[in-house]
């Protein structure tokens, strides 16, 4: 490093890369992120992309962002405002100069800050010299020209995608880090397009010494290291959910098989186990949702762990074939990526608006498993407990995750497979005289999984009623009413099964109760964590498993004076509280914006309420 | 062939027989085709408990309650997505499926193209009665243009599909068409569907007593019957009719019926049937053969020998097996960039 610099220890930085869909900010914001990693950060990402691939270049509509939150505490989320914004152009620096704190760093690409931008972005002013750049320091590099003349001899079109290397250099200058895991991540990356890798390191290097050359970066950063102990890797939630349902499959001796169809965001789902054959993975793209849940639940008829991934308009078609797992008493994983809704909705935006379709959206009684996972890592962990459940007790169940845990990332401490509980589905035993397709475990009341080719278990399953007992077609009156209330019943028992909920903060009660599920877990956590910290009489309940829910639910939620639920959709878990136990009052906070709670607007609230006691 | 191919146990039709009532109504086609399978299965050489029956909803889908196999009633539309799952999750298992003209071709109807197109294997019956039976009597995708049923009181003012043309147009590589009261073809054709490796699909024209009743008659009934149809066999000449002296040659890009003796015309001027040729063009133009100018087409209409999705699934999970250093779970999660501390 440069020795006149001043170098200043931080506990944690957030970064927001934002550009044109174009530009290579979630290349540059995975680098960055690897990087930290590698210099023992803990970290949490997001990345923000618009639903269109390429839109007009130079638009709002185009602007695609990469959030990186690194530090050395514990990080649960990916951050509130950014410390530092890179903006590639005007349009990218409107969208998102809100969201950057009072005194932050903002990088922009001066090359692009001319009328023609201005116009595209929608700015009727000059943004550098109105006044709405006041108080931040603004670093203005010449982004575009410096990488051109940085690699001349390249075909210009080429040149422009490596733009991008030059914000990284000039953020690892700043921020102290190792460039050789910058270039490491660049080998890697264009391992197949070796002619890249040398423009991408010299950009990078011109980016570094630029900033090591101009006045601006007096003073540099150096980020504490995270002192958690293991084995780590940054991971997606889709990726944890998909290695969840390899580490199931491994652990029960079943084949995973996915059937699903690609829906924006869970298709990395799908994607990942694509190349997962060499696990024993068998993927099946169907022509629809309807088919790949279909092709699922013949699967698992065959003795597979069939599973299929989805988002909110895919759980919609894939509905009937969902009670046909509730009937036929076969195990499903369901794994539901939420996004905006209703119909096509916000896509690429995180929502928690699923939860009524994932717990009643289906016709007749037909009670399913609900689970909901935390953060992107523990997509891995509820993914798994979702199969385990799904097989020991032959029921469907659903687990739903969001946008936000999906594409987003965090350290990941990494799990031992061997160490993981074990699964022993009730396989049916050849020739079992005694076997009758619906004869229950009296414990778990799950019926046995007979897999066709085994002898002596023929039998068939199907959506007509079945007699209890026999699974002979049932019509009778009395029988269905048995049926309903066994399969119902089932569902319930698991409650034996799973932990009981948990509550950070005051354990024998309090003034107010925070209650949560899902995916906002990082947000609501933090803010709780830290108003403890102020001394305020606040505890949090998050839940991740929603149908059933854990046995003590009702003493938890009776040892506060106050409770207030939080989600991210108009009042879904709290409707579903109230129906459970009604004899509480709760308040609700609910977002709708298709975007992540921040901190400060939880703490906000839950301050505001215990003002007013 | 099958004997020697067969397990020890030697297997008779008995055997595939379910012991419970079969609920269709009395004089329904579906009982001599329920006849035909349950005598070719002993033949095929597979365990009984490799046997495994899939439905979706309708009359036909009841088949798996009436064989005594591995069995799994679907919902409308979805045996074959359900079917393809069983299959790929086992591909050792002898798959069938059974559907009907509203199942297979209206609410399942996308099902049925991409099952045809990705050739798993499995046989496919699919019995046409040209009408809706379960739900009591309304039009098919294969009601004849201007039928009146219950839901057309003035006739159907659409135009029916024909299963076999669209079994091409989606790249299906067997396609056959046989009718319910002949059972000695039945027999023949599913055995061959049977032993065929990807989807054989046979359609079957049943006949619904109660709403479409006689609604083959111009194939079925023995008057006109050997006029009226013609029964391919590969490689022997399209020859057909009750003094067998009918033909069918290729005049210009159309199919034409001679006779053998007429305008000069010879044995040897018979077009030969060719089920194998890889090029369907023949087979489509059979395929849609109607009356009154042409004979309607049964037997193997097509068997082309094509790449099988399962064997080709199963060959990629093996080849990624056989080159990989990452065995298991703990390898992939403990590979590329991960850190120590
Ligand atoms: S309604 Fe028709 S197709 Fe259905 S069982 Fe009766 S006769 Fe057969």
């Amino acid at each position: 490093m440069c020795s006149k610099n001043k170098v200043v220890e931080l506990d944690d930085v957030i970064i927001k890369f934002a550009g044109d869909s174009g530009d290579g900010m979630q290349f540059t914001g995975s680098q960055f992120s690897d990087t930290s990693v590698n210099e023992g950060n803990d970290l949490a990402t997001f990345p923000d992309f618009p639903s269109e691939i390429r839109a007009p270049q130079g638009t709002i509509a185009g602007v695609s962002g990469f959030q990186i939150h690194i530090g050395g505490k514990d990080i649960h989320t990916s951050g509130d405002l950014a410390d530092v914004l890179v903006a590639m152009n005007p349009a990218a620096l409107k969208k998102n100069l809100k969201w950057v704190r009072d005194d932050g760093i903002i990088i922009i690409d001066i090359d692009n800050f001319d009328n023609k931008h201005y116009k595209k972005a929608g700015y009727v002013e000059d943004p550098l010299n109105d006044g709405s750049l006041e108080g931040y320091q603004v670093i203005k590099a010449p982004i575009t020209s410096f990488t051109k003349q940085s690699v001349k001899g390249l075909d210009p079109k080429v040149a422009l995608k490596t733009k991008n290397q030059f914000v990284s250099g000039l953020l690892y200058f700043l921020f102290n880090r190792n460039m050789e895991q910058g270039k490491h991540f660049i080998r890697e990356k264009f391992k197949n397009k070796p002619n890249l890798v040398q423009a991408n390191i010299d950009v990078l290097e011109a980016g570094f010494h630029y900033a090591e050359t101009i006045e601006a970066f007096h003073t540099t950063y150096r980020i504490i290291s995270a002192d958690k102990k293991g084995s780590f890797r940054n991971v997606t939630g889709n990726v944890a959910a998909a290695w969840g349902l390899i580490a199931a499959a491994e652990k029960s001796g079943r084949k995973l098989f996915l059937g699903s169809y690609p829906i924006t965001p869970a298709t990395e789902i799908l994607q990942e186990l694509s190349s997962r054959k060499h696990l024993g993975v068998k993927v099946f793209q169907a022509e629809d949702e309807i088919a790949g849940v279909a092709s699922a639940i013949g699967a698992s008829f065959a003795g597979n762990l069939g599973a299929t991934s989805t988002s909110g308009p895919g759980l919609s078609l894939k509905s009937e074939l969902i009670g046909l797992a509730v009937m036929t008493e076969l195990p499903l994983v369901v794994v539901n990526v939420q996004r905006g809704g209703p119909a096509t909705g916000l896509p690429t935006k995180p929502e928690q608006a699923d939860l009524l379709q994932a717990l009643y959206g289906r016709n007749g009684e037909s009670p399913v498993v609900v689970m909901a996972a935390t953060t992107p890592g523990d997509c891995f962990h509820a993914a798994y407990k979702a199969s385990k459940i799904a097989m020991e007790h032959m029921v469907p169940v659903i687990l739903l995750t969001d946008g936000y845990l999906a594409n987003g990332s965090e350290l990941w401490n990494i799990p031992d497979v061997d160490n993981l509980p074990n699964i022993k589905p009730p396989l049916a035993k050849a020739n079992d005289s005694n076997y009758a397709p619906y004869r229950r475990n009296p414990e778990t009341l799950a019926r046995e999984w007979a897999v066709p080719g085994t002898e002596g278990l023929r039998h068939r399953v199907g959506g007509l009623e079945k007699e209890d007992v026999t699974g002979e077609v049932s019509h009778d009156a009395l029988n269905h009413q048995i049926m309903v209330k066994y399969r119902q019943e089932k569902v319930q028992r698991i409650a034996n099964y799973i932990p009981e909920q948990s509550i950070v903060g005051s354990q024998n009660g309090g003034k107010l109760l925070v209650v949560s599920w899902g995916g906002t877990f990082g947000a609501v956590f933090t803010a709780v964590t830290e108003m403890r910290k102020e001394g305020k009489d606040i505890s949090l309940a998050h839940f991740d498993y929603i149908n059933p829910l854990p046995k003590n639910t009702k003493e938890v939620l009776s040892k506060f004076d106050q409770i207030i639920v939080t989600e991210l959709n108009n009042g879904q878990f709290v409707n579903y509280l109230r129906d459970n136990f009604p004899q509480y009052d709760y308040l609700k906070f609910n977002k709708i914006q298709g975007l992540p709670f921040m901190i400060y607007e939880l703490k906000e609230k839950f301050n505001e309420i215990l003002e007013e006691k | 062939m099958s004997e020697q191919n067969s397990h020890p146990e030697a297997l008779t039709a008995k055997d595939f027989k379910s012991d419970g009532p079969v609920k269709w109504c009395s004089g329904c086609g579906a009982y001599s085709i329920l006849n035909a399978v349950t005598s070719t299965l002993p033949r095929i050489g597979v365990r009984k408990e490799d046997v495994v029956f899939v439905s979706g909803i309708g009359c036909s889908s009841r088949f798996p309650y009436y064989v005594k196999t591995y069995g799994f009633h679907g919902l409308h539309g979805r045996a074959m997505p359900i079917a393809s799952g069983v299959k790929l999750a086992n591909p050792e298992l002898n798959l069938w499926v059974v559907t009907g003209d509203g199942d297979s071709m209206a609410i399942g109807g996308n099902h049925f193209i991409h099952t045809l197109r990705r050739n798993l294997d499995m046989n496919v019956l699919l019995l046409n009665n040209k009408i809706y039976g379960l739900t009591k009597g309304q039009y098919s995708p294969t009601t004849p243009f201007g039928s009146k049923t219950k839901t057309s009181p003035d006739g159907t003012i659409e135009h029916p599909f024909k299963p076999g043309e669209l079994t091409m147009g989606a790249e299906g590589a067997f396609y056959a068409r046989v009718i319910d009261t002949d059972p000695k073809m039945m027999k023949e054709v599913f055995y061959e569907a049977a032993l065929h490796k990807g989807t054989s699909l046979v359609e079957v024209l049943q006949n619904c007593i109660i709403f479409a009743n006689k609604v083959h008659e111009e194939v079925t009934s023995r008057d006109v019957k050997e006029d009226n149809t013609i029964q391919l066999q590969h490689g022997k000449p399209m020859i057909f009719g009750k003094n067998n002296d009918k033909g069918l040659i290729l005049d210009g890009v159309k199919l034409k019926v001679v006779k053998i003796g007429e305008n000069g015309i010879s044995k040897e001027d018979i077009l030969i049937h060719d089920a194998h040729n890889p090029d369907d063009t023949l087979h489509y133009m059979l395929t849609r053969m109607t009356l009154p100018e042409l004979p309607l087409a049964l037997g193997v209409i097509r068997a082309h020998k094509a790449p099988v999705y399962d064997q080709l699934m199963e060959e990629q999970v093996h080849q990624a097996q056989k080159h990989t250093k990452i065995k298991c779970l703990n390898d992939l999660l403990n590979s590329g960039e991960t850190v120590k501390k």
